[in-house]
């Protein structure tokens, strides 16, 4: 039965635009869609090796930038007059560069910021996406600063000797986000049940003991941020071709708190979690938009951040798990765990 | 050469004021290991503070100041009451996202009180700047300067002459020595929380009056009080001075000869190369606070 679950939620969620018509409604499911999507890459370094990246949306707001400027075109003089003239190039080209170029940079912070853990990892990852996000705000010449990027082209996809497919309406572009979705889902699910996972939960539970079994530590965790980073990117890339417009303000820092509170609430290190808190704080701002104003939505969004980590700290879906399995494991005594201690 | 003049005269200033917010953060963060991020929005309630008791209620300028300092240190013992000490014991990640939900309700609770239109806090001091050679400073920023480096002051006396500021380094050293000595903890992180809340409080109720009052001004507050922090090394009052100085000596040099677009980069830019290759802070001999 516990199997059948991801194909039963996939075909509710594949029914959506059958019978959902309201366009704003349908437009609340793709941009959750999209922020499931890049919670569900935080996720895998939050969830899986236990590190906390509050830079996260750079990530993201890379594949948003690099996959419309693909395809777009641009144009700009580096320093010592070099000038870089680029022609614009098909839309799908600027997805995969977009998540390309978003792993590169997961790789390079990965390989410097994995020195540090803790805060200080916090630190410089908050770091790294804001320094970003002056760059985008102030390199006109290329991002347009904060005069955003505008008619960035639909997603298309062209098939030699068929035709080609483009994404204009709100129903083909609920298709493309689930697509996705499920991909990164799969991708997320085979990384985290192959040895490679196992090293990282190994080395979340214990950093100490993992190293001493032999585990590369930083070689893990920079696998993890590349394959992260590349999500987030993509679901960038979806974000910047959907809305077809995006501004330096896609680096905010509210958007990686929004991911993480996600991946927090859903249950952190689980596959489902980031879907279903996802699913819950992409809904929010809709369910309370009849009765409050934008700053009453936030206050209720940070109480609601602060009343989840005091009352569920574990997230949802591992309680609902621990529901359905309680009749049968009420007896078994707690799973015996190496704890060392921590010394501040 | 002037100009060169004028940008240091602005770091002395700005830096002084940096230089508090630093204090509190690197006494939050090294006694109680709590990464605050609603240390900017304590910035911002003590700017807001100020308008309320100086603007609003009318009352003398200096009193408000002092005024803004109180309540910031109420504000952040009711904080560290409300919020923190239920999560004691709690991982350092735990307490961080519960401090970014702090930070986010407060923020939006500034907009919904005060609006998004930003508030200025007029001054008893004379509009005319004091010139001396070519250098130009307004009484008011002089008169920032003079009350931080007195904050700064009374803030070192207290962590290094009191008997309060013995328990708390004794915390910040081993916390349960400490309390096997009979100081009370809990006492202390309130104690802790409640002090660099006021010093926030009081840069903001400070830097207020100078520029202007918005719910957007502690957004970066809070990372720069970081970077000084990291810049300082942790828990060192003496470090988080002179890197409150540094990071404003950046700020203004890198807007005034690199691009102003990038003058809130330095701070970040600080923060990665030091964390990066020399992760103690440049000035911190060992942890600990003093």
């Amino acid at each position: 039965m516990k199997r059948l679950v991801p194909y039963i939620a996939l075909a509710a969620f594949a029914s959506v635009p059958l019978w959902l018509h309201d366009p704003y409604l349908l437009n609340a499911f793709i941009t959750t869609g999209i922020l499931i999507i890049a919670a569900m890459s935080l996720n895998l370094l939050l969830g899986y090796t236990g590190q906390l990246s509050l830079g996260h949306v750079a990530f993201f707001g890379i594949g948003a930038y690099t996959s419309a400027l693909v395809s777009l075109g641009f144009d700009v003089e580096l320093i010592g007059g070099i000038r870089v003239v680029h022609e614009p190039w098909p839309v799908w080209t600027g997805f995969v560069i977009g998540t390309l170029v978003a792993a590169l940079c997961g790789y390079a912070v990965g390989k410097l910021s994995f020195k540090v853990r803790g805060a200080y990892f916090v630190i410089v990852t908050i770091s790294f996406a804001e320094v970003v996000r002056l760059v985008a705000l102030n390199w006109v010449e290329l991002t347009q600063g904060p005069l955003a990027l505008t008619s960035i082209p639909p997603m298309t996809l062209g098939f030699p000797g068929v035709g080609y497919l483009d994404f204009y309406s709100k129903q083909s572009n609920y298709y493309l986000v689930l697509a996705v979705l499920v991909v990164s889902y799969v991708v997320i699910q085979r990384l985290v049940y192959s040895r490679v996972g196992r090293a990282m939960i190994a080395l979340k539970e214990n950093e100490s003991l993992a190293v001493s079994v032999g585990i590369d530590v930083t070689r893990y965790l920079v696998l993890a941020a590349v394959f992260s980073a590349g999500i987030a990117g993509a679901a960038g890339s979806l974000y910047a071709h959907y809305l077809k417009i995006i501004d330096p303000d896609v680096f905010a820092f509210l958007y990686t708190v929004t991911m993480v509170i996600m991946v927090i609430s859903g249950g952190k290190g689980t596959l489902a979690g980031p879907i279903v808190g996802g699913l819950i704080f992409g809904f929010i701002p809709v369910a309370a938009r009849s009765f409050a104003t934008p700053e009453i939505q936030w206050i209720l969004y940070g109480l609601l951040m602060i009343i989840i980590v005091f009352v569920l700290p574990k997230g949802i879906v591992p309680a609902i798990e621990k529901w359905f399995s309680a009749p049968n494991t009420s007896v078994d005594p707690e799973p015996l765990q190496a704890k060392m201690h921590d010394t501040p | 050469m002037t100009e060169l003049l004028q940008h240091i005269v602005n770091t002395l200033i700005l830096g002084s004021t940096y230089a508090l917010l630093g204090i509190g953060l690197t006494l939050i963060f090294g006694i109680m290991r709590v990464v605050n991020f609603a240390h900017g929005e304590l910035y911002s309630f003590g700017a807001y503070a100020l308008y309320f008791v100086g603007v609003m209620l009318g009352l003398n300028f200096f009193l408000a100041l002092i005024v803004a300092v109180v309540l910031g240190c109420f504000a952040g013992a009711l904080i560290e009451v409300v919020l923190l000490r239920p999560m004691r014991g709690a991982d350092i990640d735990t307490t961080m996202l519960v401090m970014i939900g702090a930070m986010i309700v407060m923020q939006n609770g500034e907009q919904f009180v005060w609006g998004g239109v930003a508030k200025s806090v007029s001054t008893p001091f004379p509009e005319l700047p004091l010139v001396i050679g070519s250098i130009s400073v307004s009484w008011l920023r002089l008169f920032v300067f003079c009350a931080a480096l007195a904050l700064i002051g009374v803030s070192y006396l207290l962590i290094n002459r009191t008997k309060l500021g013995k328990a708390m380094r004794a915390t910040f050293q081993d916390r349960d020595a400490a309390s096997l000595m009979g100081v009370n903890i809990q006492f202390i992180y309130m104690a802790t929380f409640a002090i660099g809340s006021s010093l926030a409080a009081a840069a903001g109720a400070l830097l207020g009056p100078v520029y202007v009052i918005s719910p957007q001004m502690g957004n970066l507050a809070s990372l720069k009080a970081f970077a000084i922090v990291i810049l300082g090394g942790l828990g060192s009052i003496g470090g988080a001075t002179i890197g409150g100085f540094l990071l404003a000596l950046a700020e203004e040099l890198g807007a005034g000869y690199v691009s102003s677009g990038y003058r809130d980069a330095m701070g970040f830019l600080i923060i990665i190369v030091v964390l990066l290759f020399r992760p103690t802070g440049l000035f911190a001999r060992a942890e600990r606070i003093g």
